[in-house]
């Protein structure tokens, strides 16, 4: 009995760690639609960037981990600001299908000219917390997932108060849900969103810096991006809180599945959760519903 | 300068809007069935393959260009096709049979995709169909009794009637038959009341529903249509592989074909056409041009990524009626000739309003 | 042509009430709408006058209340049927197929009539093709009464306000109903364009022999073609009766006319 719930912690431990990760990429994912209202298909391969770039920084110029962690967050979030500047900029007022179809292409773009660049081996860096890890009565969990919880903890205050306290933030909300509306009160809406994407391009350099140590730097990191979205989806689309509660619980379904379901449901889970819940809840745990005024 | 003088109604709604273009139709029809006497087999089996890729992304047309429904996993239904046609071939239907077979249960899997979603539309109707996708590729790998799982499944060669139609020559015409006949019965369907009414779906459900327009059914059918017609174009490229592996069918083949069908043009069937042909050609060309690039920028395998996702992303740029608007844009100027304006294609600014409250 | 009040009415909204969330759209609500009448509904925003509409044609459902049309039950149908039993709609924003051309929004009209069967649609029958030219005759007959004549091949994305009214009135009648709803039938167009919907409407009811119940705010057009006036308030009926009468009841100029 008292195994079964040792289990069950380690688990949950687990589960948190992994669904802190699906946190901070969906709350990216999420920071981006809530302005923009595009679904950036790219924020995996901009999660790849970060690895990419940490592992230069580290292994190849010899960097302390702190140093190439700051240089990678800032370089990311210039590039995701250049992305919307320069590329999804151009596309506003185009219906969703176009900006979907943009980050797809950005997104092949970025893993093309990452594949041409590094190559395809698969590499690694060392970080402060690399193979050691702490137990809690019984529960062991890598010092590196504590560190995960905490930025993700961290990151998301920060962005709560943010959004809510200040000027900025609240203007991103703006221009969000009414484009002309936002610019006919002052706001300066193109720099607002490209702002917006900074801030997504620096979750994702968090998450992408501190995620693959766990799962080694490679293309494949991207994946993240589709569980991310079925935690967007269960949290609630729209919704900041949401993607935090879903990623944390996407994470523990998918630990749980691994022990108490099939062989082999722990991979198709996270994407059975997501139509379940398109299917019975579409606005998620805790999305608003919408309606159109006929 | 070109005019329609229409003295009867069924005039106006044939499927040639001039003399002209059938005469166009018919020969480039005539140069189609006359190059394989012309072409080595290795270019036939390539210009198979085409047409395969042709018919898949018609399949996907139907449903994203017609109804607006969004689907960003057509990889499954394609292997669905693929699968059910060998296993059906292994158990000794005929071939005519098996691939009616297989495009049957292929739409039964967009119907049961399609129910669902009708419920949802656009973005999340894209994630749905993402899942779908990822989850039949696991259940492709994991269900080795039938699929042979990660190590394959060999496919039975093709005979029809006691012919073979494995050789490059019959193949070739197995498959431009096939197209012919998918993309006359759309264009069939496209003129008359349930194509307008898939438009009418896409364009405004509310006023489909005030006309009569049973939209749910019409978009659960459209699903079913759709993957029927993917399924079709699977069964034909189990025949080119010979040998199905789960790889053959991943969330990159999706994605090729939402490429075709976007770069082509959303809504008209000759972009699908004209999008598969660039898409399907796009590996041949860039392999043309590796020689030529600096060694560091060729030598690994992103090329192809990349060269993909710029092309999409300076049709979404530049030119996102695709390559049929660019088609009917040249049209036009050759058919207005002499007072042709400049600007009758630009396009106004436009300030992006929520789409939630949609 | 006036009507006679011994006819069954043509459609009864019995004690009716619609809430959304908390918002009660319509409360109580009690009209009947008599065969070959043009009757006008009038009344501040958000009395309610839309939400009738969708509520008739079943775009929501009432929390409470019956409507009958013809003896059916309106409430037991699905949204989708209503056009095949004899009503059709135009919209308050109007809803036209924006990359169709004005003959495909008239022939979607034409939807609750038999199109032919699926087979005979992929295989292009002879039967098909006669079955199209006969659709086609018959909205070549609309696009005639509206003078659609030069905008017939035209897509909707290039036409100008008023020709869209107008197309989306055509696309209703092509369905050929026995009653007709309009939402504010006349909000964008100039006098002169006003002026022409009035002679159309009362057209609609002479010529057609269609029943006409219009949502309005415009005053002059509701005093032109109009034979019997509701007017409505916080979901509720003020008053009814003729365009004089009702327009110079004194709830109504107080709720909305003003003095």
């Amino acid at each position: 009995m008292n195994d079964f719930w040792l289990t069950f912690a380690q688990l949950t431990v687990n589960g948190i760690a992994v669904g802190a990760i699906y946190a901070l990429v969906a709350l990216g994912l999420v920071l981006i639609y809530k302005a923009t209202e595009v679904l950036n298909f790219a924020h995996g391969d901009l999660l790849v960037v970060s690895a990419f770039s940490a592992w230069g920084l580290i292994t190849v110029w010899g960097l302390p981990f702190w140093l190439a962690l700051m240089i990678t967050v800032l370089g990311v979030a210039l590039f995701a600001f250049a992305l919307d500047a320069v590329v999804i900029r151009r596309i506003a007022g185009q219906p969703q299908f176009a900006g979907v179809m943009l980050t797809i292409a950005l997104a092949f773009m970025i893993r093309g000219a990452v594949s041409m660049l590094f190559g395809p081996e698969s590499r690694n860096y060392p970080t402060p917390w690399s193979q050691q890890s702490t137990q809690v009565g019984g529960v062991s969990i890598a010092n590196l997932q504590l560190v995960i919880l905490g930025v993700s903890m961290m990151v998301t205050l920060v962005l709560f108060f943010f959004f809510r306290f200040t000027r900025l933030g609240v203007a991103m909300q703006a221009a969000s849900q009414n484009q002309l509306a936002a610019y006919l009160n002052g706001v300066r809406v193109k720099r607002v969103n490209s702002m917006v994407w900074a801030l997504g391009g620096v979750t994702a350099a968090f998450a992408g810096v501190l995620l693959a140590p766990i799962t080694l730097v490679d293309i494949s990191l991207w994946f993240v991006t589709l569980k991310a979205l079925s935690a967007l989806v269960l949290g609630g689309f729209g919704s900041i809180p949401g993607a935090i509660v879903g990623g944390l619980l996407i994470g523990l379904i998918e630990q749980y599945a691994g022990v108490y379901m099939p062989d082999g449901t722990k991979d198709i889970v996270a994407y059975l959760v997501l139509i379940a819940v398109l299917i019975v809840r579409p606005h998620g745990l805790l999305g608003e519903a919408h309606g159109r005024r006929v | 300068m070109r005019f329609d003088y229409h003295t009867q109604y069924r005039e106006g709604f044939a499927l040639w809007r001039s003399p002209f273009d059938r005469n166009l139709y018919a020969l480039l029809l005539l140069v189609l069935c006359a190059l394989p006497w012309f072409m080595s087999p290795f270019v036939l089996g390539e210009m198979a393959y085409v047409f395969i890729l042709c018919v898949a992304s018609l399949g996907l047309m139907s449903l994203t260009g017609l109804t607006g429904q969004v689907s960003l996993g057509h990889a499954a239904f394609i292997a669905i096709g693929a699968y059910g046609h060998a296993w059906f071939l292994s158990k000794g239907l005929p071939l005519p049979l098996s691939m009616v077979l297989a495009a049957l249960l292929s739409a039964s899997a967009g119907l049961l995709v399609g129910i669902p979603a009708i419920r949802v539309s656009g973005l999340y109707l894209a994630m749905v169909t993402l899942a779908f996708a990822i989850i039949v590729e696991q259940i492709i790998g994991h269900w080795s009794s039938v699929t042979g799982g990660f190590t394959g499944l060999a496919v039975n060669d093709p005979v029809f009637l006691g012919l073979s139609l494995s050789g490059s020559k019959a193949f070739y015409y197995f498959c431009l038959f096939t197209l012919v006949l998918v993309l006359l019965a759309l264009l069939n369907i496209l003129r008359s009341g349930m194509g307008r009414a898939l438009i009418g779906v896409r364009e405004s459900e509310a006023a489909s529903y005030a006309l009569g327009i049973p939209v749910e059914r019409m978009k659960a059918g459209a699903f079913a249509l759709s993957a029927g017609i993917t399924g079709l174009a699977g069964s034909m490229l189990a025949h080119h592989l010979k040998y199905l592996t789960p790889d053959g069918f991943t969330l990159l083949l999706s994605l090729e074909l939402v490429l075709m069908v976007v770069i082509g043009g959303l809504g008209s069937l000759r972009g699908a056409v004209l999008g598969a042909i660039l898409i399907s050609s796009l590996p041949t060309a860039i392999s043309r041009i590796k020689p030529f690039l600096p060694d560091s920028v060729a030598k690994q395998f992103g090329l192809e990524t990349f060269i993909f996702g710029l092309v999409l992303a300076l049709f979404v740029l530049f030119e996102p009626m695709g390559l049929n608007g660019r088609w009917l844009k040249i049209r036009s100027l050759l058919e207005s000739f002499p007072i042709y304006r400049k600007d009758t294609f630009k396009r106004n600014k436009r300030y992006m309003k929520s789409e939630r409250y949609r | 042509m006036k009507t006679s009040n011994a006819t069954p009415p043509l459609l009864t909204v019995d004690k009716l009430s619609l809430t959304f969330g908390g918002v009660q759209a319509i409360a109580d609500l009690s009209l009947e709408v008599r065969p070959g009448e043009v009757l006008a509904v009038i009344g501040p925003n958000g009395a309610g006058k839309t939400s009738l509409l969708n509520a008739v044609t079943r775009v929501f459902d009432p929390s409470g209340g019956q409507i009958h049309f013809k003896g059916q039950d309106l409430t037991q149908m699905q949204r989708h049927q209503i056009a095949t039993l004899g009503i059709a709609r135009t919209f308050q924003n109007i809803e036209l197929f924006e990359a169709a051309t004005v003959l495909d929004n008239l022939l979607l009209g034409r939807h609750r009539f038999f199109q032919g069967h699926w087979w005979q649609q992929v295989l292009r029958t002879p039967a098909l093709t006669r079955l199209e030219e006969a659709a086609h005759a018959e909205v070549e007959k609309i696009i005639d009464f509206l003078d659609l004549t030069p905008w017939r091949h035209a897509p909707i994305a290039g036409l100008p306000y008023g020709v869209r009214k107008v197309v989306e009135l055509g696309r209703a009648l092509c369905a050929q109903p026995e009653l007709l709803f309009l939402d504010e039938p006349a909000s964008g167009l100039n006098p002169e364009e006003t002026r022409e919907l009035a002679f159309w409407i009362d057209d609609i009811r002479s010529e057609l022999g269609i029943t006409v119940v219009m949502v309005e705010h415009d005053m002059s057009l509701v005093s032109a073609v109009a034979d019997r006036v509701i007017c409505m308030a916080q979901g509720r009926v003020l008053a009814q009766g003729s365009p004089t009468e009702v327009q110079s009841h004194p709830a109504v100029i107080a709720a909305y006319l003003g003095a």
